[in-house]
């Protein structure tokens, strides 16, 4: 591999590699998870007839690359070997209301490529927009999907390739719970980041707690507790009230001082929501019991929280600063970022 | 205080009534509205507002069979003892002409059955119209609606409103408030509060509706109201509050439980308070802060102080609810 590696601009980025036929969601998805666009507005849309390239900073800096379906990728023009080398994740958008078979001859043919150029390579299938599904059929169109997708990659002497399916749709928050596993997938810190996670569950009374990136709402990481889809949102959506109660009061011409972001919620039932401004557009989010209504002993125990989120914060610092994405070229950057903390 | 309040909310069918009442009174997001089907006859509800004030709330249904009953055998019954008419107008409505002879007859029977009736006009779904031409259009209907009005001797108060922003809690928290007898009381009171606090903003919040009861700025500002002219904050806020919190109750809805409190510092050294101050009401206090030095201890101190003095406070706002 080392050698036949070509030097490319992007390349400390992680890639992901949207692909599927003509018309199956994937620029939906890009518009609805990462530019904030109503589901219902992404009937509009144009369809894509070039490759789209998109940047995306995060705890780690994302490309997103989509690549229109009715486009053939094994013409010359493109260098597709190139591409699929440097790509981390290759995500595959099935249209799981339209017949699919097609779509299934067309994946594992770019398997097959895919794989041959980049073994490395996580391949993900999308089955997408299954809000149009009864319970039941998507049960079978999984089950159909997965057999006929295991059964062609074994004619083509690919059994040994792990392929991840996730059923999705823009209308609920299954897009983001499959592109959270797959963004996962690509940051190499990810144990340690759900080991620091789970110490600080096991310390403090904490029923779940996200790492999320605050733009697309993605958690890059959680504690190893199930995820329940309820928590999540809740979780994500006190994101979204925290940011814009703080924005009625930011004053636009006067200056901006960019102090770190501190939000906690009381609930009646005791439980507490608790968020944290965390470096690169982060922020930790945790729902916190509490079976006790003493007021004071909820006060020691925030302090508690505090100090060890405070001690996560700069472990977070510190695993970034040596992380092997962080190039010299992005020095600068990386400069900014931690003023911003101060 | 005998605080039953009679609101009849007018207008043809489809204009948009029963999707205002169902956001505001019965936590409905706007989405929600598309399920209501039209409102047969008259729809009652009786909401408790402020403790000891009952609104009751007739939704009149706007088909034309409907409404030829109201002004004819039911007239009196529809008619007296009305404190508030809220009559909606849909601004992209196809028929003007019926919509004012229906306003016509309204105005009618409420000079005859309720001369001292407010009157509040909505002119509603203005979401539909370019942005650029909503103040044109409202100022114009409200000059020919007030031209109709005036023989009748009322003085119309308008809002443009629609359901996909909040203009329509603006328009809503003045009705509410036009019906609270002692909202002065209110208002001394907050910035009595305020000269113990030095707050930036303290806003009152009815706590079922989020609607805006009593707000205060800071007491520079109000000695010195020039500077109000300096201040770029967003003259919308609280009806977006209003509306970002009733999407966090909904949203925490989820969890099977409601708030107590909310507390946020923000990017800019702004922190905010948003907690229980009465049975009846939320208070959020937006303060500034003082020093440059952000020592955690200093602000989490601080943030003890602030809750205790919302504490300290419940009394006297209990007591003017309670009209003593
Ligand atoms: N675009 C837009 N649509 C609205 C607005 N308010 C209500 N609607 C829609 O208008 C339709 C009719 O609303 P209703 O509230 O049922 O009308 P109504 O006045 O109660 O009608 P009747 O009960 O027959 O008198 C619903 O589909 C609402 O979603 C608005 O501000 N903007
Ligand atoms: N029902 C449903 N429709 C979707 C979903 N995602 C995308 N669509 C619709 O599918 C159509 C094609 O999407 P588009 O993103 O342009 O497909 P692309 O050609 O793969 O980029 C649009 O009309 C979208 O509104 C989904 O989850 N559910
Ligand atoms: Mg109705």
């Amino acid at each position: 591999m080392e050698a036949t590696y070509l030097p490319n601009p992007n390349d400390s980025n992680a890639t992901i590699l949207l692909m599927g036929l003509r018309r199956g969601g994937k620029s939906s998805i890009c518009k609805v998870v990462f530019h904030d666009m109503q589901p219902l507005d992404t009937l509009y849309l144009e369809s894509t007839s070039k490759p789209t390239s998109e940047q995306f900073s995060s705890l780690i800096d994302l490309s997103l690359m989509e690549i229109p379906g009715q486009l053939n990728y094994f013409e010359p023009e493109y260098d597709s070997a190139r591409i699929f080398q440097s790509v981390g994740a290759l995500v595959y958008v099935i249209d799981s209301q339209d017949e699919y078979l097609n779509a299934l001859t067309n994946l594992s043919m770019i398997i097959e490529f895919a794989y041959k150029v980049n073994p490395k390579i996580h391949i993900e299938v999308l089955i997408h927009k299954i809000d149009g599904l009864t319970e039941d059929y998507r049960i079978d169109a999984q089950r159909d999907i997965m057999q006929r997708t295991g059964d062609e990659l074994l004619d083509l002497g690919l059994e040994g390739v792990q392929v991840s399916f996730y059923l999705t749709s823009i209308f609920d928050q299954s897009i983001y719970e499959a592109f959270s596993k797959i963004v996962q997938k690509l940051i190499p810190e990810l144990p340690s980041l759900e080991n620091m996670l789970d110490n600080l569950v096991q310390h403090l009374s904490i029923d779940k707690v996200f790492l999320f990136d605050v733009n697309s709402k993605l958690y890059v990481a959680t504690d190893s507790s199930p995820v329940d889809i309820q928590t999540y949102e809740v979780c994500a959506e006190f994101i979204d009230i925290t940011i814009d109660l703080d924005e009625l009061y930011v004053d636009e011409n006067g200056e901006q001082t960019n102090k770190e972001i501190k939000s906690i919620s009381r609930l009646s039932n005791h439980s507490l929501l608790y968020l944290r401004q965390m470096i690169r557009g982060l922020a930790l989010v945790a729902l916190i019991r509490n079976d006790d209504e003493n007021l004071n002993d909820m006060d020691s125990m925030l302090t508690v929280v505090n100090y060890n989120v405070n001690l996560f914060k700069q472990a977070l610092m510190q695993m970034w600063q040596n992380s092997k994405f962080v190039k010299k070229t992005n020095d600068v950057n990386e400069s900014l970022s931690v003023d911003r903390l101060h | 205080m005998s605080s039953r309040k009679k609101l009849l909310l007018m207008g043809r069918s489809g204009s948009g009534k029963s999707s205002m009442r169902s956001i505001i009174f019965l936590n409905y997001s706007a989405f929600d509205t598309r399920r209501l089907g039209a409102t047969i006859d008259v729809e009652h509800s009786h909401l408790r507002f402020l403790g000891n004030m009952t609104l009751n709330l007739w939704d009149c249904g706007g088909q034309d069979v409907f409404m030829d009953n109201y002004f004819s055998s039911q007239k009196d019954h529809i008619f007296k003892m009305v404190q508030v008419l809220i009559h909606v107008f849909d601004v992209e409505s196809k028929s003007i002409k019926k919509d004012m002879e229906i306003f016509v007859k309204s105005l009618t029977n409420l000079q005859k059955f309720s001369p001292d009736a407010k009157i509040f006009i909505l002119l509603h779904k203005m979401d539909l119209v370019q942005i650029d031409k909503r103040d044109e259009l409202f100022s114009m209907m409200m000059e020919k609606l007030q031209n109709i009005s005036n023989p009748f001797q009322f003085k119309l108060v308008g809002f443009p409103t629609s359901i996909w922003d909040e203009s329509l809690y603006k328009a809503w928290s003045q009705i509410v408030c036009s019906l609270i007898p002692n909202m002065n009381l209110f208002n001394n009171n907050l910035i009595k509060f305020n000269q113990i606090l030095d707050a930036e903003e303290i806003i009152l919040f009815e706590k079922t509706t989020f609607l805006v009861i009593s707000s205060t700025s800071s007491i520079k500002q109000q000695k010195q109201p020039d500077l109000q002219d300096e201040e770029t904050l967003d003259p919308k806020r609280f009806e977006k509050i209003s509306n970002i919190i009733k999407t966090y109750k909904q949203s925490i809805s989820k969890l099977r439980t409601n708030f107590h409190n909310l507390v946020i510092r923000g990017s800019n050294g702004t922190h905010f308070y948003i907690d229980i101050l009465t049975d009846n009401l939320f208070i959020m206090i937006v303060l500034k802060d003082k020093q440059l030095t952000d020592s955690t201890y200093v602000s989490s101190h601080e943030e003890l102080v602030v809750l205790e003095n919302i504490k300290a406070a419940r009394k006297w706002f209990e007591k003017i609810e309670n009209g003593k």
